[in-house]
């Protein structure tokens, strides 16, 4: 993760100016130097310190913490699920951003705000509110407490936000000039969506999307009440991590941790790659 | 030229950073002024030991003390305390988590060689039902209906959890059963349970906001949630399990931590602590609770009391058989539930 960055910095640094190592001025050094700091004492110390860690036993104690398959089940459980949830943010997150730029209804304003809603709510609120709704006691009819699609259910919930969010600007700012010019020239609605909207939109719902995942696979309060947290069926990555801790066994852990970040920035970069796939070819 | 800015900006960032690191690391142990007590303690204590700080203030040695308190889940509250947060007395939901804090130095190896032997608050392992008992369940075996939905804390998290299972597997351990058929009851239980949450506060949330038919809880968080207005009802089985809660003061405690302790072994502390739902630890006190069964009688004796001493050999004992990570019967009967589903 830390490598992607620093070896993305340099490259937007020294854009366009090959062999020249910097550009930074006398100001723009001390902002360097304090967003280091800043990024180091929040993020890259502790991310080392977990690293650190976990290596404590070397390998054995990334294959140990695999092979317990109750481990390996909430890791499967976590990561689909996060997946799932992930896509459907991808359509129902641009659909909702869509619908918030381009029409004009009563009551978009507050449809607007209400959006970061799970953002706002602290998770166990939001799953105190999920378990009211969708538990044994639904005004709905709908019981999925302690049931897998529970943990679908509060992952979707907490990460509604992202895709919406990252989207809605870069839709707002969209010309629709050449959409009406494409139109006029005979295309298709749909070619238009997928010609013109689409490819403008794809690093937006790719940030979104990868933001969304992260978030996904590190849920911990919005689950606690409502997925029952029952091993091979609702536990997730974070309740084991947590059980790890309480149990005292610190690397095991920090394995799963670790084993986790490498997950999401698999996926991250995964992302980006789609993410510049179908931008050059748009 | 900006080659050395830049140098000097690193530079700077890698002497800052140690600096800063070894400045946060705040020195574990009490706080010095002796009119300032640091408090911490689990969860439910929050409203228990209000009126137990006030009625001290009301003394001639409480008179001029101030308290800081921090309250959270056992566990985390001990490894916070090993962490560095100041603390004069740790007030827990179980031993083990006091012995943590033995090993770490912060406390003395003795702290349990009291009249009360280290413990501040007793409970009891109840069953919590819907208003009225709609299925009728009055003892351990009724847990093991087909159709029962049990909610308890999952003892891999919760370390308060483990007072629930381990009162299951006494009622037939501690009447003369045998491991192998304690196993095969708590089994049973297990698999009528439908949720396993962290924490005992978020099953008591858990099974407030209509999740399962019984609450594996405490009978003080039963009294308290009855007084607070949920619609519950609890039953105290036959037999049960004693929870014993032990209080400690840290090597550097303040002297008006030990008054402060003195006050609540004491018959206003005790009294306080059994308005709020737990059972005394010293006899002569009689005082009704709201919420309570009956706030008049609000402690009935339990007909067959098992305790960690005498049932299970202790803290240490249990725990490793029971509880180890890999090996602990009840942590692979927990794990096994639900393989392949």
């Amino acid at each position: 993760m830390t490598t992607a960055v620093l070896g993305q910095d340099t490259r937007s640094v020294g854009r366009g100016r090959p062999g020249v190592h910097s550009t930074l001025t006398r100001g723009s050094s001390v902002g360097l130097g304090l967003a280091m700091i800043w990024f180091s004492l929040l993020v890259l110390i502790p991310l080392a310190a977990i690293v650190v860690t976990a290596g404590q036993h070397g390998w054995s104690g990334y294959v140990d913490t695999l092979k317990n398959p109750q481990t390996w089940a909430a890791i499967r459980l976590t990561v689909t699920q996060s997946l799932l949830v992930t896509l459907v943010n991808v359509v129902m997150g641009t659909l909702i951003a869509w619908v918030l730029v381009r029409d004009r209804f009563w009551g978009r304003g507050i449809l607007d705000v209400l959006i970061d809603i799970p953002f706002a709510m602290p998770t166990i609120v939001a799953g105190l509110v999920l378990l009211g709704l969708y538990g044994p006691k639904s005004p709905l009819g709908i019981n999925v407490a302690n049931q897998r699609t529970s943990v679908t259910l509060a992952l979707a919930f907490v990460t509604l936000p992202f895709i919406v969010r990252t989207v809605q600007p870069v839709l707002a700012e969209l010309d629709t000039d050449v959409e009406e010019a494409a139109a006029s020239l005979g295309a298709k609605r749909a070619t238009i969506l997928r010609r013109l909207v689409l490819p403008s939109l794809v690093p937006a719902i790719a940030a979104g999307a990868a933001l969304s995942f992260a978030r996904a696979i590190s849920e911990y309060g919005s689950l606690v009440l409502l997925s029952g947290m029952l091993p091979y069926k609702t536990e997730v990555v974070s309740v084991r991590v947590y059980s790890f801790v309480e149990g005292g066994d610190q690397t095991a852990a920090a394995a799963l941790a670790t084993i986790m970040l490498a997950v999401a920035l698999f996926v991250i970069v995964a992302l980006d790659i789609i993410q510049r796939t179908v931008a050059r070819r748009g | 030229m900006t080659q050395r800015i830049r140098l000097a900006a690193l530079v700077a960032a890698a002497t800052t950073i140690p600096a800063v690191l070894s400045g946060c690391a705040a020195s574990a142990g009490s706080t010095t002024d002796s009119h300032k007590l640091s408090v911490v303690g689990f969860s439910v204590l929050k409203t228990a030991n209000e009126p137990v700080m006030a009625d001290f203030q009301k003394t001639s040695a409480g008179k001029d003390v101030t308290f800081s308190t921090s309250y959270g889940a056992s566990g985390d509250q001990s490894r916070a305390v090993i962490g560095g947060l100041p603390a004069d007395e740790v007030h827990l939901s179980l031993e083990p988590d006091v012995s943590k804090i033995v090993d770490a130095g912060l406390i003395d190896s003795s702290w349990n060689q009291t009249p009360t032997k280290g413990i501040l608050t007793d409970s009891e392992v109840v069953f919590l039902v819907r208003k009225g008992n709609p299925l009728g369940i009055k003892s351990w075996d009724d847990l093991t209906k087909p159709g029962v939905k049990i909610i308890t804390p999952n003892p891999a998290s919760s370390g308060s959890a483990k007072w629930n299972i381990l009162a299951a597997w006494a009622h037939v351990s501690g009447q003369g059963g045998t491991d192998a058929q304690a196993q095969t009851f708590v089994d049973k239980v297990l698999h009528n349970v439908v949720a396993l949450p962290g924490s005992g506060s978020d099953a008591l949330s858990s099974f407030v906001a209509g999740n399962g038919d019984v609450l594996l809880a405490y009978e003080n968080d039963s009294i308290a949630a009855r007084a607070a207005g949920d619609d519950v009802d609890y039953i105290v089985p036959d037999d049960t399990l004693l929870i014993q809660n032990p209080v400690a003061l840290t090597k550097n405690a303040s002297s008006a931590a030990k008054d402060f302790l003195k006050f609540q072994l004491s018959t206003a502390g005790q009294t306080d602590y059994a308005k709020a739902g737990f059972r005394p630890v010293v006899s002569g006190i009689t005082v009704d609770v709201p919420g309570a069964n009956d706030p008049s009688n609000p402690f009935p004796a339990v007909k067959t009391q098992f305790t960690i001493d005498k049932t299970f050999g202790g803290w240490d004992t249990a725990n490793t058989k029971f509880f180890d990570e890999t090996h602990g019967i009840i942590t692979k009967m927990i794990a096994g539930l639900h393989v392949g589903s």
